[in-house]
């Protein structure tokens, strides 16, 4: 059929750009009140004392809700969730109190009138290798295990003819979506109406049955429109518990925003990494040995470990290996999902080291990379269900103009400026889970098609439709689809790149037994039309035979300003391996997007923990620098046809995050490449670079040009 | 943020008549700062008196050749003026340096040399900080300050000021008028902001009532090449981490004329007097650019995370300088 | 003394008259209150948004008097008379879509939408001030003043940096103003 691999424009595309399209704070519902939390503003302790007469004295300030006067919650399951239920502070940042008022503005001044005393303790925020409360966990982020060995890595290095033993710092990041957490609730008698921006709203109805003691049936959560996720709103954050614990309190529907200073506190981050990587290789390029040691923190209250050495179990046939990870707990913000996690900071300590291994070979990176294509997945030794990796290096080094390229680092200038190329693989796990949808024929001719998917910027209403298009065998404007709401039929959330392939997998199969079951018809429809449902629990979630992965190739190329230590990336291509793509208008805006968050990663974005106050002094928009127009070339994103039938009915691999994996370290190889200055620490703001410059004895470019 | 009064001035009499009558007032101008700031409970003025309807919207040229800029020109139309443009050069690539397009649509010339430091400590309101709360500590100094200042900074405060159009001001010996019960009065723009010494909650001079009404453009410094430069972590809408503002005239193979300011290195726009010293009279060859520079920087005293800072003066200053040299006097 | 705003019961609120979209609207508005919160919440025009609330985003963006500005940092008060455009506005009485929000509906220019209306804002904003002759950071200093600047690639990029897209939308968002500038190339797709 022809709906799918069409570039078909978003559905809701004319809502967004005429500004009607609404978002969780935007329903002005009779009577609404705005509430606002406050902050803890120690690292660690003990509140002892609100005192909220100044607040509730402000005209229009209508309550203040206390750590020992808030509605009492079952416990959520999610530490970070229990808010205002027990007078203890895990990190600064915590919310100690919430404000509601009839305005935005009451309710600040009052958040700022609320005078809260504390017993405050000693912390410890600041994470360092070697810390003596690291611990090897068991379980990562995504259940993962903590520590995997084959062979004797240590030995084999030991033994190899060329060893790389080099250290990476990625520091901490912060999701941003420019919407910020944001929910409107609503008690209606026992009933409760959310809108709240997720990346999932079966889960939040789920998690708000669990805390309020109500069955799910009465609660509805919507999520029409969110203004990006990023794992930041994969699962509820307290924003949504506080807005229906001030609803419940007040009788009246209650806003909360998320002030984004507020954000880096509140809803997770991704953890700093240290990383420890040792290559050994033999003197044609191939490994023997790889190590990958991670450290990183979490808070006190919540285990949650990125899982950066484990694409290092998928990539390279290195027959010794080693991949550990190492989890402080710290009196710090909850980290928690940002895109790729693990994958992102993982690789590009991996493909860093990897470029470190092809400069001590004296080898080209693209063949070092080349040479190392395993048979099958190393770690578990399962067959790939697909895996073109080396394509995508080939393809895009045809594209770059890779061939040709200067072997030896500083090399070429133009102007002040010192220019470099640089090369990192990608890699992206395939993840598919169980998911509900109903497709409905209508007797005028169209179909609606249910199933709770969110679409968070995604495109996932366009695939969903085209995918559903097909399995119908019509016209894709036949097609309407509903989704964004706990009352449609239950799905996952929005992450790990999963969405099109689960809901999808839903959706053509409902759809598909809709389509047999017209083929049947005879006669006009029903006036209520006929309606067929379908759930993939037990057959999306079946264990696999074949390790399952998207690969990527990333080239960058940079110019780096001899005079001020800035980089600009003059371009960024990336080539995937990522199964078939649906829509490819979507597609490629979201690889786009994700190779762009990668730039900010390698450039500019990162946060400091700081170890006095226990907060993120980069806490706005101002000081936490995501990339601008000006920071942004031209990016292309290619794909290579990819048909692999171990996946789902759709075929898709999942898009969402393979962008942003081993970018940074594409450009911080390019910068290697034009510095000839090997940085190790994210990001390359001009500091680093001018200071690697001058470390050299060779800060400017070598034939001085005009002026 | 508290409720406060509102007064729109018509006159510049009826403004200072109003902040006399509000004790706890602030002027509001194009407020891309002062309503940040209050935002942030750091400003929490009882009374805010808008002068954003006074004359004091145009550029106009006096018979001397000199320019003078009226406190309420936005800063997009002062980096637009053709006069500016071509007569002080430095200036209008300053202010397109800084903020973005809608924020300089809105901020004005006297709001941009009043706005404050961005220190994270400062603005925080959790947190001590001698500039905003005397006397409660300073949480950079040991904390994040790999943006602070390596020139100047005193015990209580390593603030760096963050204007760009105000270290171009300072290269241009432009002047500074502020209007007071006290009447009229002018002040180097170089001089118009302080040193944090032991009072940084005082960011400049101007003394409490008195207005900036407009900035002068000396007449003297009118079409002699000047440049502003600027690095920062982002390609665009970033502060400085650094920036050098210079007026260059080369007479007879010598310099004639300098004036150089760095930005972002101290609680002011820096005003490299020793450098323009070292260089008066001298031939404009790179390495004397950079003497000068090294001569000039030699004050600095550098944090844990900050050194790199002065390198970076170092190389813009150069750099601007080198540029600055008419093409037959390049050595 | 200059004009004292608001009746005597109540220090902190003053009438105040904008014109939205062409519409006049008077309220009674809280001095605390920015243009931002007076569109959305007064208003119900919830299309500018409110990504940092402290003019570092850029997706409050609206016209005022023709000029683009963060809506969150201007107080309400201070815009009595002034003319407001929002992005429900800028179709104006025409039929369909503004041409810039036409191309950035064909050039994919959005993802998640949030950062949307203020791009297209901003966007009309840096069309007029090309056209005025406002040069940018990236403007050849030695260009002719108060003639209209021819804007490129870097020169859009440039403008349009004080509106920041998480999403990142940028190629796109930067050829659809080319479109609508006549300086673009055909969509690929």
């Amino acid at each position: 059929m022809t709906a799918l691999g069409a570039p078909a424009e978003r559905l809701e595309g004319p809502e967004k750009v005429t500004g009607a399209a609404r978002y969780a704070a935007e329903h002005p519902l009779a009577g609404r009140l705005f509430a606002r939390p406050v902050p803890a503003t120690v690292a660690r302790g003990r509140v002892t004392g609100v005192d909220v007469s100044a607040a509730l004295a402000l005209p229009g300030v209508v309550a203040v809700l206390m750590p020992d006067d808030a509605p009492r919650l079952a416990e959520p399951g999610d530490p970070t969730l229990t808010v205002l239920q027990n007078p203890d502070v895990p990190h600064r940042g915590w919310f100690v109190a919430l404000v509601v008022a009839d305005s935005p503005e009451a309710a600040r001044a009052g958040a700022d009138a609320v005078h809260v005393e504390y017993a405050e303790e000693s912390h410890d925020v600041t994470l360092r290798a070697g810390h003596p409360r690291a611990y090897v966990p068991e379980e990562l982020n995504g259940t993962y295990p903590g520590e995997r060995r084959q062979g004797d890595a240590e030995g084999a290095f030991a033994a190899a003819a060329v060893r790389v033993d080099v250290g990476y710092r990625v520091p901490p990041l912060h999701n941003h979506p420019m919407e910020p957490h944001a929910s409107t609730a609503h008690w209606d008698g026992e009933r409760l109406t959310v809108h709240t921006s997720s990346q999932g709203t079966t889960a939040v109805r789920t998690t708000l049955a669990r805390m309020f003691g109500l069955a799910e049936e009465r609660i509805t959560v919507v999520a029409e429109h969110v203004g990006g996720g990023f794992g930041s709103k994969g699962t509820p954050r307290p924003d949504v518990v506080l807005a229906t614990m001030a609803s419940w309190h007040t009788g009246r529907p209650v806003t909360v925003v998320l002030p984004r200073r507020m954000m880096p506190t509140s809803v997770g981050h991704r953890a700093p990494t240290l990383h420890r990587l040792r290559l050994g290789a033999d003197r044609d390029g191939r490994l023997t040995s790889l190590t990958h040691d991670v450290t990183t923190h979490t808070s006190r209250i919540k285990e949650f470990v990125e899982y950066a050495a484990v694409p290092a179990r998928v990539m390279y046939a290195a027959p010794n290996q080693h991949t550990v990870h190492r989890v402080v707990r710290l009196d710090v913000p909850t980290p928690s999902w940002m895109r790729a996690p693990g994958e992102a900071p993982g690789m590009y300590a991996l493909e860093s080291a990897m470029d470190e291994l092809a400069d001590a070979l004296g080898m080209d990176p693209v063949e070092v990379r080349i040479r190392n294509e395993p048979d099958a997945e190393p770690d578990s030794g399962k067959p790939f269900s697909s895996r073109h990796l080396v394509e995508c290096l080939r393809e895009g080094a045809r594209r770059f103009g890779w061939e040709g390229r200067a072997p030896v680092p500083r090399a070429r200038a133009d102007g002040p400026w010192l220019l470099g190329t640089g090369v990192a693989a990608a890699t992206y796990p395939v993840q598919v889970y169980p998911s509900a949808a109903a497709a409905q024929a209508l007797p005028d001719g169209s179909f609606l098609v249910e199933v709770n998917a969110a679409d968070i910027g995604t495109g996932a209403r366009t695939v969903l439709a085209q995918i559903a298009a097909d399995a119908l065998d019509v016209p894709l404007e036949r097609v309407r689809i509903r989704v964004g709401s706990s009352d449609l039929p239950a799905a996952p959330l929005a992450g790990g790149s999963s969405g099109t392939a689960s809901w999808g997998w839903a959706v053509h199969e409902a759809c598909g037994r809709l389509a047999a079951r017209l083929a049947a018809h005879r006669g006009p429809l029903p006036e209520q039309g006929l309606r067929e449902r379908a759930d993939t629990e037990g057959t999306a979630d079946a264990e696999s035979a074949f390790a399952r992965h998207a690969f990527g190739a990333h080239f960058a190329k940079v110019a780096v300003d001899s005079v001020t230590g800035e980089v600009r990336v003059r371009r960024l291509l990336g080539v995937y391996a990522a199964g078939r793509v649906l829509n490819p208008r979507t597609a490629r805006s979201q690889f786009v997007g994700a190779m762009t968050m990668g730039l900010g990663m390698a450039l500019t974005e990162g946060s400091t923990m700081d170890a006095a106050f226990g907060d993120f002094p980069e806490a706005d928009l101002a000081g936490y620098h995501v990339p601008a127009h000006a920071d942004v070339p031209d990016i292309e994103a290619h794909w290579i046809d990819e048909h692999d039938p171990h996946l789902n009915p759709v075929g898709g691999k999942g898009i969402g995050e393979i962008g942003i994996v081993g970018t940074a370290a594409a450009v911080g190889n390019a910068v290697h490449h034009a510095t000839g200055v090997r940085l190790r620490e994210l990001p390359l703001t001009p500091d680093r670079v001018l200071t690697g410059l001058l470390e050299t004895g060779r800060p400017g470019p070598d034939r001085p040009g005009p002026g | 943020m508290e409720s406060f009064a509102y007064v729109r001035a018509d006159s510049l009499a009826e403004a200072a008549e109003a902040f006399a009558a509000h004790p706890g007032a602030r002027y509001l101008g194009g407020g891309t700062n002062l309503v940040d700031l209050m935002k942030l409970g750091v400003e929490r003025p009882t009374a805010l008196v808008d002068v954003t309807r006074l004359p004091l919207d145009r550029v106009t040229e006096l018979p001397d050749g000199s320019l003078r800029i009226g406190a309420l020109v936005r800063n997009s139309d002062l980096a637009a003026h053709p006069r500016v443009r071509d007569g002080w050069p430095a200036l209008s690539q300053a202010v397109l340096a800084g903020a973005s397009g809608q924020l300089r649509n809105a901020a004005t010339t006297g709001g941009n040399l009043l706005q404050r430091t961005r220190c994270p400590y400062f603005q925080d309101v959790s947190k001590p900080c001698n500039k905003r709360r005397p006397g409660s500590g300073c949480g950079a100094r040991e904390g994040v300050h790999r943006d602070h200042a390596v020139l100047g900074a005193s015990e209580q405060c390593i603030a760096a000021h963050p204007s760009d159009m105000a270290v171009a001001l300072a290269a241009l010996d432009a002047e500074v008028e502020l209007y007071g019960t006290a009447g009229v009065r002018r002040v180097a723009a170089a001089d118009f902001h302080r040193l944090p010494g032991a009072h940084p909650e005082r960011d400049t001079v101007i003394e409490p009532g008195e207005l900036v009404t407009a900035v002068l453009l000396p007449a003297a410094s009118a079409g002699a090449p000047s440049a502003y430069r600027k690095a920062r972590d982002r390609a665009s809408y970033a502060f400085a981490l650094a920036s050098v503002a210079a007026v260059l005239e080369v007479a007879d193979g010598v310099v004639a004329h300098v004036g150089i300011a760095f930005g972002a290195l101290a609680h002011r726009p820096w005003r490299a007097r020793l450098a323009e010293e070292a260089l008066l009279g001298a031939a404009p060859t790179r390495a004397a650019f950079e003497r000068a520079a090294d001569l000039e920087l030699a004050a600095a005293r550098p944090l844990r995370d900050n050194a790199y800072k002065v390198p970076l003066a170092r190389n813009l200053a150069v750099d601007v300088l080198s540029r600055l040299v008419p093409d037959q006097e390049d050595s | 003394m200059g004009t004292e705003h608001g009746p005597r019961s109540s220090p902190h609120r003053s009438d105040t008259t904008l014109r939205v979209n062409g519409k006049p609207h008077t309220l009674s508005v809280d001095h605390r209150r920015v243009l931002l919160d007076l569109l959305r919440e007064d208003l119900d025009l919830t299309g500018a948004k409110k990504g940092c609330d402290h003019g570092q985003c850029g997706a409050c963006t609206v016209l005022v008097d023709g000029r683009r500005v963060n809506s969150c940092l201007l107080l309400a008060v201070t815009l009595d008379g002034c003319d407001v455009t929002t992005v429900e506005g800028l179709s104006g009485d025409g039929e369909g879509p503004h041409p810039l929000q036409r191309a950035f509906l064909e050039r994919d220019a959005f993802q998640c939408g949030y950062c949307t209306p203020g791009q297209i804002c901003s966007a009309v904003g840096v069309l007029a001030e090309a056209e005025a002759g406002h040069p940018s950071h990236v403007t050849d200093p030695s260009a002719p003043s108060g003639r209209p600047v021819p804007l490129d690639r870097d020169e859009i990029r440039e403008r349009l940096s004080g509106n920041l897209c998480r999403c990142g939308a940028y190629p796109r968002i930067v050829d659809a103003v080319e479109d609508v500038n006549g300086t673009g190339h055909n969509p690929r797709t």
